[in-house]
């Protein structure tokens, strides 16, 4: 009797992927998570010419902006924004004219997108108001697209915001289904992916990622890459948790960068053709060798300078990088 | 028994406070607040430890105190 033949998964995947552009399925990913140091290279190495092959040299460079800060009345348990953890931050509005400056900054860095963000469970009457009067005086100024994230929206919400003329929206599953309650309790992931089922369907473009680090299993985290890529966004955030003070994560670690850089291959293997941008935390996690290892590594898209409650790299230091990684900043007539 | 010194504003003269965590700067353990000051605006005021309300920009920050004003990443004070 023949022995049975073992495929390596990276030899499977090189075809499937790379050459087929099929996504990896959940099954797969679990195992490219489990791969061990001496093979990450080589993860990385395929990540990357998948990424090259499929979604090209470019990378998206987006800036983000908090509209609304704190108070959020939901208890996502990473978020320092919860007005139902004892956090140091503290509610804030922002005003037209420093969201407008706010947008300058960033279009100055070369990005082409700026997404307005606000710490609410959905918005209101006066959060659609502030937005709808911020888009129009960004326009009027700045030739960039503009994207938004403000919580779980109402039919009508999703057709002014579209009307509006937001080109993407941003609503993150943030985490596996199965783990979900692990992560928040005051709404379900299946209200999010009503969410984005309606942003697909006005004619948005769909930006869903999360947040990993907090506390899934590795399965879980394969089971999330397999969730992303049914949802086939147009764009994935990943976030590395960093644990905020006075949250119920505040005390959990930092994930390992070597398990940081397997997500970010794994996730590019699931989502071939997706945008998939480096977010918040990186910089902790990663450190600076690392975003240049995630750069060689499946992402294609970055947030650049400040995050929304804490500061990022300057935003010169990635441009300079991508510069030297010969990696083009996509240009404003090149989005998707 | 006289009072101690303070300044216009009520705080004790020479008292500072990590903008961390608001607790006294020269008492107790601040290691993790240095660390933590790296990728965070400040969150207390130096000078009275009230919490501020923090605006991040895309290249800045700008932090206000009710008593003590605004302050910047231009102007850190």
């Amino acid at each position: 009797m023949a022995a049975p033949v073992h495929t390596d998964i990276l030899d499977e995947l090189r075809d499937s992927v790379l050459e087929r552009g099929e996504p990896a399925t959940s099954a797969q990913v679990l195992q490219l998570l489990r791969l061990p140091d001496e093979r990450l290279e080589d993860l990385l190495e395929l990540a990357h010419q998948v990424r090259m092959r499929w979604c090209g040299p470019e990378v998206e460079v987006e800036g983000i902006i908090s509209l609304k800060t704190g108070g959020c009345p939901e208890d996502c348990h990473f978020c320092s924004q919860s007005g139902l953890f004892a956090s140091p931050v503290r509610s804030a509005w922002l005003d037209i004219p420093m969201l407008v400056e706010a947008a300058k900054q960033t279009a100055k860095t070369g990005a082409t997108e700026f997404c307005i963000v606000a710490a609410v469970r959905g918005p209101d009457k006066r959060l659609m108001s502030q937005v709808a009067a911020g888009i129009a005086a960004i326009k009027d100024e700045i030739d960039i697209n503009i994207a938004c994230s403000l919580g779980m929206l109402t039919a009508e919400q999703v057709d002014e915001l579209a009307a509006m003329g937001v080109h993407r929206y941003n609503h993150n599953l943030e985490t596996a289904r199965s783990y979900f309650p692990e992560v928040v309790s005051t709404h379900t992931w299946e209200e999010r992916w009503e969410t984005l089922r309606m942003v697909r369907e006005a004619g948005m473009e769909v930006c869903c990622g999360g947040i990993v680090g907090m506390g899934e299993t590795d399965e879980q985290r394969a089971e999330f890459a397999g969730q992303l890529a049914e949802l086939e966004p147009d764009e994935v955030p990943l976030n590395f948790l960093n644990p905020r003070p006075g949250t119920p994560f505040g005390d959990l670690e930092l994930m390992p960068a070597g398990d940081a850089l397997r997500t970010v291959a794994a996730f590019r293997l699931a989502l071939p053709r997706t945008v998939l941008r480096f977010a918040g935390g990186r910089e902790l996690t990663l450190g600076d060798l690392g975003a240049r290892k995630g750069l060689l590594g499946g992402i294609n898209a970055v947030i650049v300078g400040n995050y929304l409650t804490t500061l990022g790299r300057p935003a010169e230091s990635d441009i300079d990088l991508l510069g030297e990684l010969s990696m083009p900043v996509k240009a404003l007539n090149e989005t998707l | 028994m006289s009072a101690p010194l303070s300044t216009p504003t009520g705080e004790p003269v020479g008292t500072t406070y990590c903008d961390q965590c608001g607790q006294p700067a020269g008492e107790g353990e601040h290691d993790r607040c240095a660390v933590r000051r790296a990728m965070e605006p400040p969150r207390y005021c130096a000078d009275c430890a009230r919490r501020m309300v923090v605006q991040v920009t895309p290249n800045g920050w700008l932090a206000r105190c009710g008593r003590h004003g605004e302050r910047t990443s231009v102007d850190p004070r």
